[in-house]
């Protein structure tokens, strides 16, 4: 096989079959939470909630001064991984060629030096991520093989993206055949590991704003 | 003597819900709510870490309540949840977890950990992994009415005691009164002088109350230990009472759990909403002064902090109330770091005070409420949970911290304008 | 005329030794030579004596003969191919039917083992190869039998190389490559549909000076032509690099010379020299022009995805089997929701009431 035919296995039928894992495996997790529902809270809500779960889901999203302090690293690392992952994901326009094939929606490119110099912050903040992870007695102690799994599948695509990018090591033509695998193999086992929280941590954080501001907390 | 990890399993299926399924599909075991627990900051003991105290509960979702879970328990991938298992957490639901919930405020994808450990006591329970100090005092509470083995007539006991203290009269069991209060029992054997602060607020302010001989005790160790059929026959004697005196609303004592209990709980417990509405006393307190009807004079002249009870401000929404209370009788009120929805706990709720088993435990995380007083540096702190104060108080004697630790309600009683009642 | 060296013949045609030598500067360095190999260059081609070459045509559309001989004035190149020994080229030769055939064995004869053999087109295999025969023979049998005697072989165009149009799905005349067939000699593949003939002339200097192969890449073609990728050495490259994209080929965009990802461009996968040499003696090249590069010196460019997909797009729709997970997704989602539910209740009605009597063991 050669790079070229890997290079169209992967925008082909590789492609079709990694979408359709992770829509299936995404759906039916997502039925799994819902269908488990909730009984009815009999209690009587404060009436002046100062949040709800929709608060809660944004808010959610800045730390409150001493978890900044207690879990600076973790934090910050977090922050700089996430945004740069979704900026090299949503912003580079072969990634929106993609989208918009896929979706029909599309939006206006980044220029691909700033892309490449994200990436690299993207995989330091990883390689951190992983060396805090090994280190920390705490997230050492939390981790088994699917955390290192994930941080595995995360980290492929960013780095043969780079490798492909500046012709690192391999022929571009099969640094893009692998960048592509590498990113199907992230949505196969997408639904079927703690990536789920991309999408059920909306979920989670809607029920635990609704349970607090039930009680008149904004959480 | 019938408790079994069957029934333990079967209680874990039946808590399992949506909320539970979202957050364990969620956790990417960053370990920040380690870094929100006291028992791990003051340990430095990864198995603190609060997610990993569900792990059974877990293990019994991913494999009786997912697909894939499902699969691997067919193929023999996974090993069932033994009882020794159970055995080996409990340290960590109850000893380790005083369900104040500040790691449900932390975790970054909205995790609600407290709520799991709630509902994963239940399954603790029924499996007999309860430790002896909860399970005997939810035996006195069930079988005496009260987890201290208080009875009515300790209780008429203190309110003579009171009635002499302040000269007034205490009702009990007056019908069709606005509101019913009730204690906790640490309040009516170590601190009778609530009952005494009641009594004279409620003159000044002209509040028609009544006390119930039938259900006085507001503490509910059914919750603590997570046995609900238990707390359903604790928290129905005060609404039976309730209900049968016709009053309108019931108040709450300065105790957290029982508020969450009476509060919260109650009604999913029994099945049904009240006929009377429940309020914390620090809700009412606040409701009184700001209609005028509770004025208060002079103020504490040293500096003085609040202690916020974890589940009445936290996990009970009572925030700004006893800061409010607290401006009008004190002159120098200082906020601890991390106050209001942040504070930490005083580490003896949620049943760990009534645990002898985890008293060294206790009295270790209590360094974190320590170190938050040291940087304060004041003399006096004031708090509105009976079971905090005596927490508090043993934790500041054990680390000989010169430091006093007053009720608000008391408080605000001794600075009441001393006048008759308008009425 | 047999014992004129090429030096000669090019000096009887009219080009000075002064051209001659820039001509080797040149082709040195496209080859990726040294500056210093520029007179070893010279030296060794001046001398070279008319190299007996034949030129065989398979399934082909002559393009890539044309590429190579249809200058608008009689370039070096051009020039250079007067000077080989093309004893055998059905299209150029004045010769036809047997005395071609004819002419064609004789010089294999003559030659036996040093000839260098030039293939355009590719081998038809299915039925017994008689989708393209020559003279009653196949050009299987052909291939098999001048091979034999070859030297090397230069695989030209990229039906000679990769299989190209012929081969493409579903391939019906079983067409393959030179280098399927021939497994015992040197090959050097110089794809393009058709391939740079700056790219084509360079191999064979290459091969008359030093009389070996050049440096070839995996997939048999010179890297010196063949190294870098078109997107790479792209004037074009900066827009890319800016985010600025033509959208349609007649935007704004397309007329200020942006990008031409969008429209399909398969320039990031195509290695070839047209960037740097272009065509038409330097006069532009198919991006220059306003249309991305289809990758016609890559295998199977024509079932490579598209030529106006972007080349981050799928090849095929995944619409059907994305609907088709959701729905088996939701169905099984249902499924197992049912069964959890049933769980739960059944989990309910096993529910025996907590006393405290039961809390212990």
């Amino acid at each position: 096989m050669s790079d070229m035919d890997l290079l169209l296995w992967a925008r082909g039928p590789g492609l079709g079959m990694a979408v359709a894992i992770f829509l299936f495996g995404m759906t039916l997790r997502l039925f799994e939470i819902y269908s488990l529902g909730r009984k009815r809270d009999l209690s009587t809500p404060r009436s002046n909630s100062p949040g709800s779960g929709w608060r809660t889901i944004y808010a959610r999203s800045l730390p409150h001064a001493d978890t900044w302090r207690r879990s600076a690293l973790t934090i910050i690392a977090g922050f700089v991984f996430h945004i740069g992952l979704f900026i090299v994901l949503l912003f580079l326009l072969p990634h929106i060629e993609l989208i918009r094939a896929l979706t029909g929606l599309s939006w206006p490119a980044l220029p691909t030096p700033l892309i490449d110099l994200v990436t690299v912050i993207t995989l330091i903040s990883l390689i951190v991520i992983l060396v805090h992870r090994l280190m920390d007695p705490v997230k050492r102690f939390l981790s088994g093989f699917g955390d290192y799994l994930v941080w595995t599948v995360t980290f492929l695509p960013l780095l043969t993206g780079y490798m492909a990018y500046h012709h690192l090591l391999l022929d571009y033509t099969l640094l893009l055949a692998l960048h592509i695998l590498s990113a199907e193999l992230l949505l196969v086992v997408f639904p079927f590991t703690k990536l789920t929280h991309t999408f059920t941590l909306f979920i989670a954080r809607w029920y635990n704003g609704d349970i607090a501001a039930r009680k008149g907390v904004a959480s | 003597m019938s408790a079994s990890l069957q029934k333990g399993l079967n209680a874990f299926r039946e808590v399992m819900d949506a909320p539970i399924a979202s957050f364990f599909s969620s956790c990417v075991h960053c370990g920040m709510c380690a870094d929100a627990c006291l028992f791990y900051t003051e340990t430095g003991d990864p198995k603190y870490t609060p997610i990993h105290k569900l792990e059974p509960l877990r293990r019994v979702w991913q494999q009786e309540y997912t697909l894939t879970g499902r699969l691997g328990r067919m193929l023999g991938l996974s090993q069932p949840v033994s009882d020794d298992e159970l055995a080996a957490w409990s340290e960590l639901v109850y000893d380790s977890c005083t369900l104040c919930g500040r790691c449900s405020m932390v975790c970054p994808v909205g995790n609600d950990i407290t709520y799991m450990v709630r509902k994963m006591r239940e399954g603790m329970s029924a499996a007999g992994h309860a430790p002896e100090g909860i399970i005997g005092a939810t035996k006195r509470t069930i079988e005496l009415g009260s987890p201290m083995g208080v009875k009515l007539q300790a209780l008429q006991a203190q309110i003579r005691g009171q009635e002499a203290e302040t000269g007034l009269t205490i009702p009990v069991d007056v019908q069709g009164a606005d509101y019913m209060a009730l204690l906790s029992s640490m309040e009516i054997i170590n601190f009778p002088e609530y009952l005494g602060a009641l009594a004279r607020i409620f003159h000044q302010a002209g509040v028609s109350w009544t006390l119930s001989s039938e259900a006085f005790e507001a503490t509910n160790s059914g919750i603590q230990i997570g046995a609900s059929d238990i707390a359903r026959e604790i928290v129905a004697r005060i609404v039976t009472a309730a209900e049968k005196l016709q009053v309108k609303n019931v108040i709450s004592p300065e105790c957290g759990h029982a508020f969450t209990a009476l509060r919260w709980e109650g009604p999913n417990l029994i099945g049904r909403p009240y006929k009377f509405n429940v309020i914390h006393i620090l809700e009412l307190l606040d409701e009184l002064r700001s209609s005028g009807r509770l004025k208060t004079s002079g103020k504490e002249d040293a500096a003085l902090t609040f202690h916020d009870p974890c589940q009445i401000v936290r996990r009970g929404g009572v925030v700004q109330q006893p800061r409010v209370l607290l401006g009008a009788v004190a002159s120098d009120f200082r906020e601890m770091p991390d106050h209001g929805v942040m504070n930490w706990c005083c580490g003896g709720g949620g049943g760990v005070s009534a645990n002898e088993r985890a008293e060294h435990l206790r009295l270790t995380s209590f360094k974190r409420k320590k170190s938050q007083l040291d940087e304060l540096g004041v003399q006096t702190m004031v708090t509105a949970c009976a079971n905090c104060r005596i927490v508090l108080e043993e934790g500041l004697e054990h680390y000989n911290m010169n430091v006093k630790v007053v009720g608000l309600t008391e408080l605000v009683a001794e600075h009441l304008v001393e006048q008759e009642s308008a009425k | 005329m047999a014992d004129e060296t090429l030096l000669d013949i090019l000096k009887r045609r009219g080009i000075s030794r002064r051209s001659f030598l820039q001509f080797c500067a040149a082709t040195t360095s496209l080859l990726a030579l040294p500056p210093s190999m520029a007179a070893v260059v010279a030296e060794s081609l001046g001398k070279v004596r008319r190299p007996a070459v034949i030129w065989l045509s398979f399934q082909e559309c002559t393009g890539c003969t044309e590429s190579l001989t249809r200058a608008h004035s009689p370039s070096i190149e051009s020039l250079i191919f007067d000077a080989i020994s093309l004893d055998y080229h059905h299209t150029l030769q004045a010769a036809s039917g047997h005395a071609a055939e004819e002419a064609r064995e004789q010089s294999m004869k003559a030659d036996w083992g040093n000839y260098l053999l030039i293939v355009d087109g590719s081998i038809p295999l299915k039925d017994g190869g008689v989708y393209s025969t020559i003279a009653g023979i196949s050009n299987l049998q052909m291939l098999e039998e001048a091979a034999a005697g070859a030297a090397a072989i230069v695989a030209v165009g990229t039906c000679a190389a990769f299989g190209g149009l012929p081969h493409a799905r579903p391939n019906p005349t079983g067409a393959v490559a030179v280098s399927d067939i021939i497994k015992d000699k040197p090959i050097i593949n110089v794809p393009g549909c058709p391939p740079v003939p700056a790219v084509m002339v360079g191999v064979l200097a290459h091969y008359l000076t030093f009389g070996s192969l050049p440096d070839l890449d995996a997939l048999g073609r010179p890297r010196a032509f063949y190294g870098e990728s078109i997107h790479d050495r792209c004037y074009r490259r900066p827009f890319y690099d800016q985010g600025k994209f033509a959208k349609t080929f007649d935007d704004a965009g397309a007329r200020d010379g942006w990008c031409l990802f969008e429209l399909g461009c398969k320039g990031p996968t195509t290695h070839n020299a047209c960037a740097t040499t272009k065509w038409n003696g330097g006069t532009s090249w198919p991006v220059q022009s306003g249309h991305g590069c289809i990758g016609c010196s890559e295998p199977d460019f024509w079932d490579a995805g598209g030529f106006y997909k972007a080349l981050s797009t799928p090849v095929d729709s995944v619409t059907g089997a994305a609907t088709a997970a959701l729905a088996v997704g939701a169905a099984a989602g249902v499924a197992i929701g049912i069964a959890n539910r049933q769980r739960k209740a059944r989990a309910r009605a096993e529910h025996q009431t907590v006393t405290i009597a039961d809390l212990e063991k």
